[in-house]
Formats: structure tokens, C-alpha cells, sequence
């Protein structure tokens, strides 16, 4: 579903930071799959190849058999849909309620509006917030932005979700809270793409494990922990 | 685009004017600032332009006659020159109108009107004062004067002198032809050079005001959105900056023109702003709502071009 196909990459300014080097693997639908290592390992900019945020210098990345780095630019909106997304820092509109944040993305994806009125309340229920829909995000704590964050990321029933770092700014009860959510959609049928440096959310995963070391694949475990 | 979208995209701009609430308010207070001065250069370019038409209307060249010239040939001379295409207008002033005149202009002077009564007889010729369209028009007048001279060769002259061929009247002539001319050049240069710089102040205030929204564009990017469906209601927000700084530039001019109304009509030549502006209001409605509107529009959307290249 989505492939790895030697990816470099090299940012030329400065001394030539090395990102990503020479990375390679495969993921398969309904799989839940971390990545983990430490700051600077790559796993970011892994993530951001997905999304056509960043280019690789070399190789190439493959989603449903699509070469996603030769998609347009005013194509790659329609792929982009296809995954949902959730950041470290969050990432709502500051200037729309929780309930506008999920409606945009499904607007965005033309849904119509009656879908709209049905869905958001409905994913909004899932992610445990539905009294706070018409809370702006600066009047959430970061576990219910992060939640609203997960509910915009899944409204549009995307293949894969790649959470990157979701649980990096949150205490360990919100952490325990999203990973639980983040299983749960899997157990739906959805990929999932998890990067992160948190041991216990690991070693409590048991699931597939990729380790980064310096831009580099160093592990790539069925049932990994977190080693490093 | 269907209904659907358009309403969504109104909707999106109209929360985000709303909700921006002092980014829109700053970016409409640096709008109506352009605006004015648009509408300002404007007005000095009515008031420029009618003072120097004032300034025009005082050159003339006159054609002094020798008393014996019958008056039917000084009126068919007239009848020529006014069907020439540089001539605005040709006054014939009769020896006995040029004498009253005299009389009237020396009238504290008893010794000039003691030397008048003596001659017995009125010495003055009878006059044409010509008025060309344009200052520069004079010379080919003149010229045709000059011909038309030579054409009653044989025949003594009636003209006795043309003050054009004076060299201090013509100095005269030119001064002010080259003062008009360099006034109302400097006039839109000046003009040019404000509302450039003005249109420059509120297109960088707009692209600030996105600036501050760069990380959402991006966001709703990565969400999935179109480059069209993030950049309009962005757009919408421009055009209503623009809309309300029309209306509050417009607005303001009503009073402002009202006060300065009559001293302007006093001191250049008669344009009074304020019953120019009603009377021209649809004029001043469409340049300057119609500079707000595109502006916002066009400012908003480069601006927004820039975050969308991801």
C-alpha cells in the first residue's frame, strides 16, 4: 500500500544534513505501524514524503502505486485526502471551533452538507468531545486539541492516518487516551503510521516497530519494543 | 464552482473578517487611508487643472488697429480669425468703446484728460483681443496676422500693431505657457507618486495580514484543501476591506468637501470641490470602491500564492 523505495534526503545548505539515507520498506493495509528513534532520526521527514511536504533528493515513494513525488501540485490535494494527519503541535485553525476544524476537511473534500451535519457530531462523540464542538481550540486543553486534531484526521475515512509525534506535548493520561483512539480506528480497518520517542506507548503497542537511527532503517520488528 | 462552494467560501471570509476582528479593522484603516489619498489627488487634479485653465484665459494677443480702418474690414478680419481652429474666442472692442475705456481707466487723472479733450478728436484705434485654445497657439495666430498683412499690400494696412511681435508680451506668453505646463506635469508626477506609494502601504498590510495566517494555509493544505477553496475566502476578506474603506473614504469626503467647499471655489478659479463631488459622486463611487475591491482582491490573492506552493 505505501512503499519506500530507497529514499534519500540531503539538505544541501550548510554542511549537508543528512535526513533520510537509503531507506526502504513496505506497509500493508490495516497495519499499525511506529516508528521510533530519537530527535533528529529522520522520522519527520519520513512522514512529510508521505504528504508531498518534502522531496526526497533520491528514491522514490509509492502510495497505492502512485509515485507521490510526480503527483502536481494541484493534484496532490485529492491524495492528501486520502490521509488524514495528525501533528505533534496540533495544527487546528485557530480561527474555527472544533466543530468548523473537522467540518473543513470534510468541505474541503466536497462533502455535502447534510453529511457534514451528520458525521462531525458523530466522530466528534468518538474522540469523547462532544460537548466541546463549539469550543475554539485555544479554550482546549492540548489532550481535546489533539483529540479534535484525531477526529479531523479520520471524518473523511481516510486509508491511512500518520500521526507524528501525537502524543509529544501531552501528559501521560492524554497519551494513554490518543493511543487507545488511534487503536481503535486500526481495529476499524484503518493504517496507521505512528511515529514517537515514548517507550511505554511502545512496549504496550505490541505491534510492528520500525527503528531510525541517524536518517538510517537500524530494526524493522513484527512485534517490536522500543530499544534503543 | 457550485452553490454549495460559493456559499461556504462567503461564509468562510465573512467568519474570518469577523473573528480577525483588529486585523481587519488595521487593514481597513490602512485601505481608507489609500483611498483618500486617491480621492484627495483626485480633487487636486480637478483644482490644479481649473486653476491653470484660470491662469490660461489671462493670455490673449491683441490686434490694435489704425483709426482710419473701416469697420467692416476689421469685423470681416475678425470673422477669419474666429473661424481659425486655434482661436477660442476674438472680442472686438470699437475705437468708442477703447476711448470710454481710456476715460474710465484715466479717470483720476485730469492732465491725460485734458491732453484727450485738447486733441479734439479720439486718437485710438479700435482693437481685436484674441484668445487662442492653447498658450502655444498664439505663434501661428500671429502668424496668420502676418499674412494676412501682406495680403492688403498695395493697400495701406489697417493693422497698425500686433503685440505678439512685441518681444516682452511674447516673453510673457512663454513664461506662462511653460509655467502651466511644467505645473500640471509636476501636478501628476506628484499624483503618480502618491497613490503608487499608497497602493504599495496597503498591499504590504494585506500581505501581513496573511502573513500571520501562513501556518494555516498551510494546515489546510495538508488537510486536503484545493488551492482555489483556501485562497477565495481570503479573497472575500480583501474585497470587503476594500468595500468598507470605499464607503468610509466616500463617506468622509461629504463633510470634508462641504468645509473646504467655498474656500476653494474662492481661491482657484471657481471649482467648488463639494458641489463637484455631487455632482461627479458616481465617478468618485466607482474609482474609489472599484480601487478598494481590486485591490483587496489582488493583494489577497498573490499573498495567499506564496504559502499555497506546498
Amino acid at each position: 500500500m505505501i512503499y519506500y523505495d530507497r529514499v534519500s534526503k540531503i539538505y544541501p545548505s550548510g554542511d549537508k544534513t543528512v535526513a533520510l539515507e537509503d531507506v526502504s520498506f513496505s506497509v500493508e493495509p490495516g497495519e499499525f505501524l511506529s516508528v521510533v528513534g530519537h530527535s533528529g532520526a529522520g522520522k519527520t521527514t519520513l512522514v512529510k514524503m508521505l504528504l508531498a511536504e518534502e522531496r526526497p533528493s533520491s528514491g522514490a515513494v509509492f502510495f497505492e502505486s502512485i509515485n507521490i513525488h510526480e503527483v502536481p501540485l494541484n493534484k496532490i490535494n485529492a491524495l492528501r485526502r486520502k490521509i488524514g494527519t495528525v501533528f505533534q503541535d496540533f495544527r487546528l485553525l485557530p480561527n474555527k471551533t472544533a466543530y468548523e476544524n473537522i467540518a473543513f476537511a470534510m468541505e474541503a473534500a466536497g462533502r455535502a452538507e447534510q453529511e457534514i451535519h451528520s458525521d462531525v457530531p458523530h466522530v466528534l462523540e468518538l474522540v469523547d468531545l462532544g460537548d466541546k464542538m463549539n469550543n475554539f481550540p485555544h479554550e482546549l486543553s492540548g489532550g481535546e486539541q489533539q483529540r479534535v486534531a484525531i477526529a479531523r484526521a479520520i471524518v473523511n475515512q481516510p486509508d491511512v492516518v500518520v500521526a507524528d509525534e501525537p502524543t509529544g506535548n501531552l501528559d501521560p493520561v492524554n497519551t494513554f487516551e490518543v493511543v487507545q483512539i488511534l487503536k481503535k480506528i486500526n481495529d476499524l480497518g484503518t493504517t496507521i503510521i505512528l511515529t514517537t520517542h515514548n517507550k511505554g506507548v511502545i512496549d504496550a503497542l505490541k505491534k510492528r516497530v520500525i527503528t531510525m537511527d541517524r536518517g538510517k532503517v537500524i530494526r524493522d520488528d513484527r512485534e517490536g519494543k522500543y530499544i534503543l | 464552482m457550485n452553490t454549495v462552494t460559493i456559499k461556504r467560501i462567503l461564509r468562510a471570509g465573512l467568519l474570518d473578517f469577523w473573528r480577525n476582528g483588529f486585523v481587519s479593522l488595521a487593514s481597513i484603516l490602512v485601505m481608507t487611508v489609500t483611498l483618500f489619498t486617491v480621492g484627495t489627488t483626485l480633487f487636486a487634479g480637478v483644482i490644479l487643472n481649473s486653476a491653470l485653465n484660470e491662469l490660461r484665459t489671462k493670455a490673449d494677443v491683441n490686434v490694435y488697429f489704425v483709426t482710419t480702418a473701416p469697420e467692416d474690414q476689421i469685423l470681416a478680419l475678425k470673422q477669419s480669425l474666429a473661424a481659425l481652429p486655434e482661436v477660442e474666442r476674438v472680442e472686438y472692442v470699437s475705437r468708442e468703446e477703447a476711448l470710454a475705456a481710456f476715460r474710465e481707466r484715466h479717470q483720476n487723472d485730469q492732465l491725460t484728460l485734458q491732453a484727450l479733450d485738447e486733441l479734439g478728436e479720439n486718437p485710438l484705434g479700435a482693437v481685436l483681443n484674441i484668445k487662442a485654445k492653447e498658450i502655444s497657439q498664439y505663434e501661428s495666430i500671429a502668424e496668420f496676422l502676418r499674412s494676412e498683412e501682406a495680403l492688403s499690400e498695395g493697400r495701406p494696412s489697417i493693422i497698425d500693431k500686433v503685440n505678439f511681435f512685441d518681444a516682452e508680451h511674447r516673453a510673457a506668453l512663454e513664461r506662462l505657457r511653460s509655467i502651466t505646463s511644467s505645473a500640471s506635469s509636476l501636478g501628476l508626477a506628484i499624483i503618480a507618486i502618491l497613490i503608487a506609494t499608497t497602493l504599495a502601504i496597503s498591499f504590504n498590510t494585506l500581505r501581513l495580514a496573511i502573513y500571520t495566517s501562513r501556518d494555516e494555509i498551510q494546515v489546510m493544505r495538508l488537510v486536503g484543501a484545493g488551492a482555489a477553496y483556501i485562497r477565495a475566502p481570503f479573497m472575500v476578506e480583501g474585497v470587503l476591506y476594500g468595500l468598507i474603506a470605499g464607503f468610509v473614504t466616500l463617506l468622509l469626503f461629504y463633510p470634508l468637501t462641504y468645509w473646504i467647499g467655498q474656500s476653494t471655489a474662492d481661491f482657484f478659479g471657481g471649482v467648488n470641490v463639494f458641489s463637484y463631488y455631487l455632482r461627479h459622486f458616481l465617478t468618485f463611487f466607482l474609482i474609489i470602491v472599484g480601487t478598494g475591491v481590486l485591490l483587496g482582491a489582488i493583494a489577497s490573492f498573490l499573498a495567499v500564492r506564496r504559502y499555497l506552493r506546498i
